[in-house]
């Protein structure tokens, strides 16, 4: 075999590696009913889902709560998934700017231990100057 | 008035400027045609379409100058009845970033891009009169292609709209709104204004820059392209290099001004997030600058031919495909900042799909032309070690690509009817890192070995002039480990392999800069992005948390904590007004909420100015004195950035030094609410990063208790809000603030002393009688969160009467890093900028050298091509 080939040879069985890992690492969109048997069966797996915050009958937040004074990397917020479950959301992080008027949130994290641990909380916002647009924004809650 | 005329001009232009490349590349097309086939056609017949050719483009640059000029004119201008200036700009917006809101919108920025494109036309057509017919023909098609994006033509019968134009009218995007029932001739007052987070110096130059990046691709992709076309398999390299190189240097050069822009604005908290936008501008930049090294070496090696070929056309289709990512909307939720969908989806999806087909087509159709190498190349060779490099850089790219696509993936599923729910992975930055730092490692540790076989340093059988390099780098590597304490193992192969490839580089470097210093680009560019690795990796992978929240509220909060060894994230500290807190090594107060004046410099105090509701300016309290200087009087107005507010926040060293770092809030519908923006403590060694993570909305009035009324005595103690509070003292004032006492009138200040923790503050309430009538001047604290007021004085009991209410106190929740030796990013990107700089003059001299060389004898043999002196 000719050099060039071994060398092609290397560089498909690379390319085949990237792709196979990047299939891997993909995270998937779920409800809060599959990350409950996912961590049932011991996926560790971070996975999104994407929801609504909860609201009582006059459009209020319910379920939320941030205390800054007592510790500002706490907050907890209870969402509702597109299947109507709830599912209450821990996020180790200050709480993103503007949380209450987002109309759609995007959690990517895991259930442990009853409570869904948010990593990152993506947000839609309803766009002021843009009519039926949404603006997204991304936190992260750090250590990466 | 509603200006019609301009915006009519500007779209009959866009119109003009569509047919006019149309035009030119079937013109150049046939004088293409016509050289390539002498059978079929004259040579007159080639020099008349092309002379026909050249003057229909000059039109079409003619045509687009005027649309650029038309719509900055309507921006310029304020004519808000044009959806373009109402949506993009405003009358506050200072003159600098008018220009900004040129580019802000999509039909903007293909404007920008089409023009960068007409100046570079013209540049090809006065440098290189041989390759006109061919390179432009690709041109223009370009050219037709991008123009038809802003076009703006609904076909009737169809309902087929092409493109989007900026020079609609208000009325004509939104017909239904309201107020045009009333008046169809309204026109807004103001405009909505540039999204006050671009307002900034960098996002005047990113954008040019990154376009003209995008630009400068087209033009190796048309020599390419020329060359397969008129069978110049090899001699299309020469012109095209320089210009490759040029466009590596430009294009980088804008992404690292949107990762610098993103370091210093947004708060990622770093230059680089890994977002969807970025990988699409990143991965045609390491394709093209692989396509470099293997158009160097094309010339000798078949196979760098072959891939040379490959990689140039595949960097051109990668700014399409990047261009359709960012805009067609598909990243839909996986990006922050890519463009919503304008409906031109399907217009580039034709755009990246004729590109695709044509050059990959014509290179399929000429690939039997192309030379094979006779004998196998040596291992010991340099076209084998740049070859290498060049396959890795691609590795690196496809990698990048192949995640960043994901949300492709699931609409192309969702095109064939299933439903595929993949979405990017959740640790981005990780998933990206595990397969970077190792392709990076090997592209840099190629970049040193390669210029040894390159300038001949090494060979076969002789490879110990890399015995020396190799000893200093261990030696350095060794010594910057122990003393950095780097410990993890990826890192320590990034370093040591980023230290050899500046050893090694600077070893050729000193040898060549001797003799011509001409030739030093490239060791030069590799010492940079040797040199930007070793800031990326410690900035990045060392950066130090310093806001380690240790002030112990939070073991009051149960088994949360108290699990994990109370190690969860404790990132963010709450500082309270006035009221220092230990951060790390230091000790921090936030002092006070200020604003920034237009024509003052810093930042003055909120407090200092009253700010016009909606408005960009603001009304004077008080003199404005800033630096002993007095600006403004008590009452002038003044123009300010109303969006704007800094956080006054001091730092305490150690050793007793106090600096200031001013992080941004910025109240911003466009991005949903509110958005900081980081200070940076700049040293030589570090940068301190802070950010306020949270903050209540700074023109938020406060929401007071219900008044309490406390009764009391002179020196009586009392309980505020849990505080303690003494009346000290009543006595008699002259001077109330914001009150005129005349003769006659009378005014009493109660003097209450509360203590906090550390702390007493005294509040001293006024109790006036004016016109014999009683006026009562409260006292805020917006450190306490109290206001008093003096209600009542009660001559027969002696006593006093305070109404009290209560808010919650003032506080901001913040953020701060550490990223250490960040500085030796910046200077490797100017060494990379300087070694671009010399390899692109380089090449351009010697493509003019051989220009003139080939014109010189044929210039009087052939028909007069123009013979152009340089």
């Amino acid at each position: 075999m000719k050099k060039i080939q071994i060398f092609g040879l290397v560089i498909i069985a690379v390319a085949i590696g990237i792709i196979v890992s990047t299939a891997g690492d993909a995270s998937t969109y779920v409800d809060f009913t599959k990350a409950k048997e996912m961590a049932q069966d011991g996926d560790n797996e971070s996975i999104h889902v994407v929801g609504k915050l909860k609201k009582d009958g006059m459009g209020q937040i319910v379920d939320m709560k941030y205390q800054p004074e007592i510790d500002p990397n706490y907050f907890v917020f209870t969402l509702v998934d597109n299947n109507n479950v709830e599912q209450q959301v821990i996020y180790r992080n200050s709480k993103p700017q503007d949380f209450d008027k987002s109309e759609q949130v995007v959690v990517v994290g895991k259930i442990k231990d009853g409570t869904f641990s948010a990593e990152k909380i993506l947000m839609k916002c309803p766009s002021k100057y843009e009519n039926g647009k949404m603006e997204t924004t991304e936190h992260t809650a750090a250590k990466s | 008035m509603i200006h019609s005329t301009i915006g009519s001009a500007g779209h009959l232009l866009i119109i003009i400027a569509f047919v006019t490349a149309l035009v030119a590349t079937f013109a150049y097309f046939k004088s293409g045609i016509a050289r390539g086939a002498l059978a079929g056609g004259t040579v007159e017949e080639t020099l008349t379409w092309k002379k026909f050719a050249r003057i229909v483009f000059y039109i079409h640059v003619a045509a687009v100058i005027g649309i650029v000029f038309s719509l900055y004119w309507i921006i310029g201008n304020h004519y808000f009845e044009y959806h373009y200036a109402w949506k993009n700009s405003s009358l506050s917006l200072p003159t600098g970033y008018t220009i900004s809101s040129f580019w802000q919108d999509q039909e903007g920025s293909f404007l920008l891009w089409i023009f960068w494109n007409t100046i570079l036309g013209c540049v090809l057509i006065f440098t290189n009169r041989s390759w006109e017919a061919p390179v432009m023909t690709v041109f223009a098609l370009v050219q037709a292609f991008l123009t038809s994006m802003i076009l703006g033509v609904v076909i009737p019968g169809l309902d087929l709209k092409i493109g989007s134009t900026p020079f609609l009218l208000l009325k004509e995007v939104m017909p239904d709104l309201p107020v045009y029932k009333m008046d169809p001739n309204f026109i807004p007052k103001d405009g909505n204004g540039l999204n006050p987070l671009l307002q900034n110096y960098w996002m005047v130059i990113h954008p040019p820059t990154l376009f003209l990046g995008f630009a400068t691709t087209l033009i190796p992709f048309s020599f390419a392209i020329a060359g397969l076309w008129t069978k110049r398999i090899q001699e299309w390299i020469r012109p095209a290099l320089p210009w490759a190189l040029f466009s590596s240097m430009v294009l980088g050069v804008g992404i690292l001004m949107g990762a610098y822009w993103a370091y210093e604005t947004l708060n990622f908290g770093s230059y680089w997030n890994w977002d969807p936008v970025e990988n699409s501008s990143i991965v045609p930049w390491l394709v093209l600058v692989a396509a470099v090294h293997t158009m160097i070496i094309g010339r000798r090696n078949a196979t760098a031919l072959k891939t040379a070929f490959i990689l140039t056309i595949a960097t051109f289709i990668l700014i399409l495909y990047s261009t359709f990512m960012t805009r067609s909307g598909v990243l839909g939720n996986a990006s922050v900042h890519s463009f919503t969908d304008l409906g031109l989806s399907g217009q580039l999806l034709i755009y990246l799909g004729t590109f695709t087909v044509v050059a990959i087509g014509l290179l399929v159709y000429r690939w039997k032309m192309l030379p094979t190498d006779e004998e196998e190349v040596s291992t010991y060779s340099q076209e084998f070690w740049i070859f290498i490099g060049a396959t890795v850089l691609c590795l690196s790219g496809f990698q990048i690509l192949a995640t960043t696509s994901i949300p492709v993936y699931n609409k192309i599923a969702e095109a064939f009817g299933t439903v595929l729910n993949m979405a990017l992975p959740a640790d981005q930055v990780g998933h990206y890192n595990k397969f970077q730092l190792w392709f990076f490692s090997l592209i840099i540790v190629l970049t040193g070995i390669g210029q040894f076989f390159w300038w001949k340093r090494v060979g076969k059988g002789n490879l110990q002039a890399l015995y020396n390099p190799l000893l200093i780098t261990l030696l350095i590597s060794a010594a910057v480990i122990t003393f950095k304490g780097v410990k993890d193992i990826q890192y320590i192969v990034l370093l040591t392999t980023s230290i050899f490839a500046i050893v090694a580089n600077g070893t050729i470097l000193l040898n060549i800069i001797r003799g011509n210093y001409n030739l030093s680009g490239g060791a030069i560019t590799h010492i940079g992005v040797a040199l930007m690795l070793v800031g990326i990796l410690f900035s990045s992978a060392y950066t130090k948390v310093v806001s380690i929240n240790n002030s112990g509220l939070m073991i009051s909060r149960s088994e949360e904590f108290t699990n994990n060894d109370n190690k969860e994230n404790k990132e963010n500290i709450t500082l309270w007004l006035n009221k220092p807190e230990k951060m790390g090594d230091y000790m921090l107060t936030w002092r006070d909420v200020r604003v920034e004046p237009r024509h003052i410099p810093g930042y003055i105090p909120k407090s200092w100015v009253d700010i016009v509701e909606g408005d960009f300016h603001a009304v004077a309290l008080r003199d404005i004195v800033v630096n002993n200087q007095k600006y403004n009087s008590k009452g002038d107005t003044i123009e300010i950035f109303p969006e704007n507010f800094y956080y006054e926040i001091d730092y305490r060293e150690p050793s007793g030094k106090i600096f200031t770092l001013f992080p941004r809030v910025q109240l911003n519908p466009r991005m949903g609410g509110i958005v900081s923006s980081p200070d940076i403590q700049r040293k030589v060694d570090k940068d301190l990063y802070t950010y306020v993570s949270m903050v209540t909305n700074p023109n938020a009035e406060p929401v007071w208790s219900q008044t309490e009324n406390f009764t009391v005595n002179l020196r009586d103690t009392f309980f505020v809000n849990d505080y303690v509070a003494i009346l000290d003292n009543v006595v008699r004032t002259d001077d109330v603030e914001g009150v005129k006492l005349n003769e006659g009138d009378a005014a009493v200040k109660a003097i209450i002393r509360i203590l906090d923790n550390d702390k007493e503050f005294v509040i001293t309430p006024s109790f006036v009688i004016r016109d014999r009538m009683v006026a009562r001047k409260p006292e805020v604290s917006n450190e306490l969160g109290m206001r008093i007021q003096f209600q009542e004085i009660n001559p027969q009991t002696g006593k006093f009467t305070f109404g009290v209410n209560t808010t919650q106190r003032d506080f901001i929740v913040m953020k701060a890093t550490e990223k250490p030796l960040i500085n030796i990013l910046w200077l490797g990107t100017f060494v990379l900028v300087i070694g671009f700089i010399l390899a692109t003059v380089r090449r351009f001299k010697e493509f003019i050298k051989m220009r003139n060389k080939e014109n010189q004898p044929t210039g009087q043999a052939k028909v007069k091509p123009k013979v152009q002196t340089v």
